[in-house]
C-alpha cells in the first residue's frame, strides 16, 4: 500500500475547509485567502507530518490558526464569552424551539452572533461531525474544555434563538 | 426537566461520545423518563438545525480550479517507500546521495514545522482574551498549578533585579503532547517559554535555520530529559538572557 499523496488527502476537504472558513471570515475574499494560505502551509509543513495521525484534524488547526493570527482573527479575538453566560437562560414553551428551529436562516444569523469560540467549536462538531478528540486536537485544548465550552456554546445558541423568536436581537 | 443523575451525560449521549456500555444504560433510562428523553429529543433536533443551516458557504468553480491546479502540481507523498533501488554500484552512491538529500529536507521542513507550530501557538496565546490559564507573578504558585496536568516538573528561575516578569502559564500542546507555556513579559513584550517531554531521537538538530522566514526569536535547549523553546518578538540577546536564567534554575 502506497502512502497518500498531499493532494489525495487534502482535496476531498476542500469544501468543507471553505465552509469553514466562510463562517470565521464572513467574507467570501478572505475566505478564499484562507483556504489558499492555508493549503500553502500544509503542504509545506507535509513532510513532518506522519501517516496513520489524524490529517483532517491537522489542516483545520492549520486553517484555524491561520485565522487567529490574520487581521481580521486579531480583531475579533478579544470576544470574551464570559458575558453570555451572565445572560438568564429562559425556559421556552416547547412549540416555539420547534418553530425557531424550523427556520434555516434563523439559525444562520444566530450563528454568525455568536462569538468566535462558540461558534467554531459548534461548527467543528456539527456541521465537520467531528468527535470531542479531534476537536481537542484542532483546537489544542483538553477534552474536558471541549465538553465545557460545547455545553456554553450551545446555551448561547439556544438564549439567541429564543431572542429571534421573539423578534428582538442581542449583540451577542 | 433531565433527572440529576443523568443531566450531565445526555450532552454526550447525543453527541454519540459514551462508551457502549453507559450509552445502554442512558437508553434503557431513556425509556423510562420523559422529562430525560424530552431534553435528549430537543438536543438532537438543535443539532441536526445546526447542521442543516451550518452547510452553507460553497466556493466558487475558479478557486476550486485554482486551488486544484496548485496543489496537482506541488502534490508529495509522506515517504519514499514506493521506489524501486537499483543495485549498481553507481546507482547506489546517486541514491545514498539523494536519500541523505531528502533526508536533510525533510528534516528542515519538520524543524520549520515544530517552529511554526510554536509560533502559532504564541501568537494565539497573545491574541487571546484568557492568554493564561493560571495568573500569577509567583513561580511558587504557577509552578505546582501544573502537577496532574502535565507528565514532568521543571523549575523557573528567580527573576528579582532582571527585567523579567512572570505573567502566567497554561497547558501547551506540540505533536499532540502536553507541555507547559509560560508567558514572560520583558518591558512590553511578552515571550512565551515551552516546555516538553524531550523525544530523544526526533530530530538531528535543532538548532532554527536562519534562512527560515521566522518572524520571531527562538532559542532551545535540552537539560534533564526536557526540551525547552523560548520565543518572543524580542532581539537574540534579551531571548538569550531569559534561556540563561532558565538554565541556571535547572
Amino acid at each position: 500500500m502506497t502512502d497518500a499523496s498531499f493532494e489525495e488527502l487534502s482535496m476531498p476537504l476542500f469544501d468543507q475547509l471553505y465552509n469553514f472558513a466562510h463562517w470565521l471570515t464572513q467574507d467570501k475574499s478572505e475566505a478564499e485567502d484562507l483556504v489558499q494560505e492555508t493549503y500553502a502551509k500544509a503542504l509545506r509543513g507535509f513532510s513532518g507530518f506522519r501517516t496513520g495521525t489524524n490529517f483532517r484534524a491537522w489542516i483545520f488547526r492549520i486553517l484555524r490558526n491561520t485565522f487567529l493570527t490574520s487581521r481580521t482573527g486579531l480583531k475579533v479575538a478579544g470576544q470574551g464569552e464570559e458575558e453570555l453566560d451572565a445572560l438568564a437562560s429562559v425556559d421556552p414553551s416547547p412549540e416555539a424551539i420547534l418553530i425557531v428551529k424550523a427556520d434555516r436562516s434563523l439559525v444562520r444569523q444566530a450563528l454568525q452572533e455568536l462569538s468566535i469560540p462558540f461558534r467554531e467549536i459548534l461548527l467543528l462538531c456539527e456541521v465537520e461531525e467531528m468527535a470531542y478528540e479531534e476537536i481537542a486536537q484542532v483546537l489544542a485544548i483538553p477534552i474536558g474544555t471541549v465538553m465545557s465550552r460545547l455545553h456554553r456554546a450551545r446555551k448561547a445558541l439556544r438564549t439567541l434563538l429564543i431572542e429571534k423568536f421573539k423578534g428582538g436581537s442581542h449583540g451577542l | 426537566m433531565a433527572c440529576e443523575l443523568w443531566s450531565d451525560k445526555l450532552a454526550a449521549y447525543v453527541d454519540g461520545e459514551l462508551s457502549l456500555p453507559q450509552a445502554y444504560e442512558l437508553g434503557t433510562h431513556l425509556r423510562g423518563c420523559s422529562g430525560c428523553a424530552a431534553e435528549v429529543l430537543e438536543r438532537v433536533q438543535t443539532k441536526r438545525s445546526v447542521a442543516d443551516a451550518g452547510k452553507y458557504f460553497e466556493p466558487s468553480s475558479e478557486f476550486r480550479k485554482k486551488i486544484e491546479m496548485s496543489v496537482h502540481k506541488s502534490s508529495k507523498r509522506t515517504s519514499i517507500r514506493g521506489w524501486q533501488i537499483v543495485a549498481l554500484p553507481a546507482a547506489l552512491i546517486l541514491i545514498l546521495s539523494l536519500a541523505v538529500g531528502f533526508f536533510v529536507s525533510r528534516e528542515k521542513a519538520k524543524r520549520d514545522h515544530v517552529y511554526g507550530e510554536l509560533a502559532d501557538l504564541h501568537v494565539a496565546t497573545l491574541a487571546s482574551a484568557t492568554p493564561v490559564d493560571v495568573v500569577s507573578t509567583d513561580k511558587h504558585t504557577v509552578k505546582p498549578w501544573f502537577e496532574g496536568k502535565i507528565p514532568f516538573t521543571f523549575n523557573l528561575p528567580e527573576l528579582h533585579g532582571t527585567d523579567f516578569e512572570l505573567v502566567g502559564g497554561r497547558v501547551a500542546y506540540l505533536g499532540q503532547a502536553p507541555g507547559a507555556q509560560l508567558i514572560y513579559r520583558l518591558r512590553k513584550h511578552e515571550l512565551s517559554v515551552f516546555i516538553f517531554q524531550d523525544r530523544g531521537t526526533e530530530m538531528a538538530s535543532w538548532a532554527p535555520d536562519p534562512t527560515s522566514m521566522l518572524s520571531f526569536t527562538f532559542e532551545t535547549w535540552t537539560k534533564n530529559g526536557l526540551r525547552y523553546f523560548v520565543v518572543g518578538d524580542v532581539s537574540g540577546a534579551d531571548v538569550n538572557a531569559l534561556s540563561k536564567l532558565l538554565r541556571d534554575a535547572g
